[in-house]
């Protein structure tokens, strides 16, 4: 359990918000809701519409694609956002590996978010320019 | 079921306890009853009603009840129609709301409500030990003990229905010395003065639209931007009954509404405060000067030592977190009915949540839990009506027609038809929609209700086949038509995908 103003001293600390005055990270703990799940449930389903944007406060997951783990997101890491920008379903699920906790935002609220929050976008961009340098080197 | 004694349910062994006599336990203890599993019900009021016994504030509900509906009254279609009876399998106990109401507005008030749901209680014979406070639980063997004030109860599964209205303040300084939306006192007290509302939610745009013909002055704050219901398409947000605060602040009339975070309140000697603000849309800096400050700061579930059991809560309301059938996601045997239900979350697809929070939704929760404890814990089969493959679209149709339960759960509740190589295909009722996507199972197709918040309600139909989920979306219809014969050829040209062409004209 956590209040919102712990919620803004949690988030304070990650990347992406990193740039926010207090007042706005509490419009930011305000904005989002806090999500509970349990090791083994689902998050994001491969192929489903409708999901939502999610940053992880504690605990750790899983992304799997057709039932292989690709990769681990931790503490401060988002998620589902790559559905949303390009209005399709998840390409794999992620899955809590033991309790999770998150921060979601559904779908059609994030546009106008990331709009009002231009810094946020900005941390956001730089975190996918990184994944995409490391998946570019990956192949390479 | 129990005797309808004064006092049932003496301190003792049973199969189940129910702890709560608000909606959320009654239906369940209804529904239990109707199964056979053995019970009891404790409840620390003095009569049925929970909440409603005190709340809202102003008197009346924010959920409908259309006395005349396009369903005839005591049918499972009316239920759409009717968001505040409790469900039964018997008519002259279903959609008994309208009877309680005078007509003056499709909002029962809360007396009318209080008198639906003791009228439901006294009807269907519902048995409540009234007057014994649950106070403190502990684990045993395979199964719990409760405390009580009247004695020690011990049972394999207990389900906590307990409702989320206990009053929450945010560790601000200073709102220790203002009231809680709990603590408001009757409107023409507030005559002439300036009210400072914390909380931009239904219950403090309730407050402002009961204090309009009093205050002097109103203003609302909380960090984040108002939302109304009216534009995410939902029950998110402020609801359209309580929006003339809202107006009024557009209009420029005298309510304030602000997106701020409260930094810290002083109270003055004349026992007036001065609320400093800290604008959060990027403005300056405020003091408002106020003779009453009220939180309307949202409610927790009275959950008094289960986390200490190990039950894990989240979020500011302290829910428990839980399985798609409402078990604590930590301590298996604890089970939640009524409006704690919300925090079994669901897929909240498009960022819509279900309705739990509210008696439409979880009356739902509650018959769909009272099946899942009688089958996974007491060996009662469920009833699995055969379908023909010939009639299956027309079942469809049927499912999504006057299925009020996929209505009112949208993209929660699912309906399920399994094809059972056997057997042929099974009508296995409603299941939570999180469970038949991750469950896995035989081939299956499983029809809801979803919305995107944009407007459309639509059906959408999930196939399971060899073990993979493929989701269909058909088309809305404007006035809600489900059963034109576009629909009946998409469900049948999806059905035949799982039980093959017999299905695929339809009838």
């Amino acid at each position: 359990m956590a209040t919102q103003d712990e919620i803004a001293d949690t988030i304070a600390g990650f990347a992406m918000f990193a740039d926010l005055t207090t007042p706005q990270l509490q419009g930011v703990a305000h904005r989002f809701e806090e999500a509970f799940f349990p090791a083994g449930e689902r998050v994001l389903r491969q192929g489903l519409k409708g999901s939502g944007f999610y940053v992880i406060l504690d605990g750790e997951a899983a992304v799997v694609v057709n039932g292989e783990e690709r990769a681990q997101l931790h503490r401060g890491d988002f998620f589902g956002e790559v559905s949303i920008l390009l209005g399709e379903p998840p390409i794999a699920d992620v899955v809590a590996q033991g309790a999770l906790r998150c921060l979601v935002m559904g779908g059609p609220q994030v546009e106008a978010f990331l709009v009002e929050h231009p810094r946020v976008m900005f941390r956001m961009l730089q975190s996918q320019a990184r994944r995409l340098r490391n998946a570019t080197q990956w192949r390479s | 079921m129990a005797e309808l004694t004064d006092r049932p349910y003496p301190p003792g062994d049973y199969p189940v306890v129910i702890v709560g006599s608000g909606p959320g336990g009654l239906q369940l203890s209804y529904a239990l009853s109707r199964l056979g599993v053995g019970h009891a019900v404790l409840s620390a009021d003095e009569t049925a009603g929970g909440m409603f016994r005190r709340w809202p504030f102003f008197q009346r509900l924010l959920s409908w009840t259309k006395p005349f509906a396009p369903a005839e009254r005591r049918t499972r279609a009316y239920e759409r129609y009717d968001w505040n009876s409790l469900l039964a399998d018997e008519p002259e106990l279903s959609g008994l709301q309208p009877e309680f109401m005078d007509g003056s507005s499709y909002f029962p008030s809360r007396p009318e409500m209080e008198r639906n749901l003791e009228a439901f209680a006294e009807r269907a014979g519902v048995a409540v030990r009234y007057g014994c406070r649950w106070t403190a639980t502990r684990a045993d063997g395979e199964g719990f003990v409760l405390e009580t004030t009247d004695g020690e109860y011990r049972s394999r599964i207990a389900v906590f229905a307990v409702g989320v209205a206990e009053p929450y303040m945010p560790p601000t300084p200073g709102l220790e010395l203002c009231a809680h939306y709990a603590d408001t006192r009757p409107a023409q007290t507030y005559a002439g003065r300036r009210i400072f509302i914390i909380g931009k939610q239904n219950s403090g745009f309730e407050l402002a639209s009961g204090f309009l013909p009093w205050a002097q002055r109103i203003v609302l704050a909380s960090p984040s931007p108002t939302r109304l219901s009216v534009d995410t398409k939902s029950l998110v947000g402020v609801r359209a009954r309580y929006l003339q605060p809202y107006e009024d602040h557009v209009l420029g009339g005298g309510v304030s509404v602000l997106d701020a975070s409260i930094e810290r309140i002083e109270q003055l000697p004349d026992r007036s405060f001065v609320v400093h603000v800290r604008r959060t849309d990027g403005g300056p800096d405020l003091t408002v000067e106020a003779d009453d400050v009220i939180a309307a700061t949202g409610f927790t579930s009275p959950l008094l030592d289960l986390p200490a059991l190990g039950v894990a809560t989240f979020g500011q309301s302290r829910l428990p977190a839980q399985t798609a059938f409402w078990e604590s996601a930590t301590v298996p045997g604890i089970y939640f009915a009524g409006t704690i239900t919300q925090g079994s979350a669901g897929l909240k697809k498009h960022g819509l949540p279900s309705n739990s929070g509210a008696v439409h939704g979880h009356r739902y929760n509650s018959r769909v839990l009272a099946r899942h404890i009688a089958a996974s814990r007491f060996g009662v089969t469920p009833e699995r009506p055969v379908i023909a493959p010939g009639a299956l679209v027309d079942a469809l149709v049927d499912m999504l027609v006057s299925g009020a339960e996929l209505w009112h759960q949208r993209a929660y509740m699912a309906r399920v038809v399994t094809a059972d190589p056997a057997a042929g295909l099974l009508d296995d009722g409603v299941v939570p929609l999180a469970h038949v996507l991750d469950a896995g199972g035989p081939d299956a197709i499983v029809v809801t209700l979803e919305a995107d918040g944009r407007g459309s309600i639509y059906p959408v139909v999930y196939t399971r086949i060899a073990g993979d989920i493929t989701e269909h979306a058909l088309d809305g219809h404007p006035l809600h038509d489900f059963s034109t014969p576009a629909h009946r050829r998409r469900l049948g040209e999806i059905a035949a995908t799982v039980v093959g062409s017999a299905v695929a004209s339809g009838s």
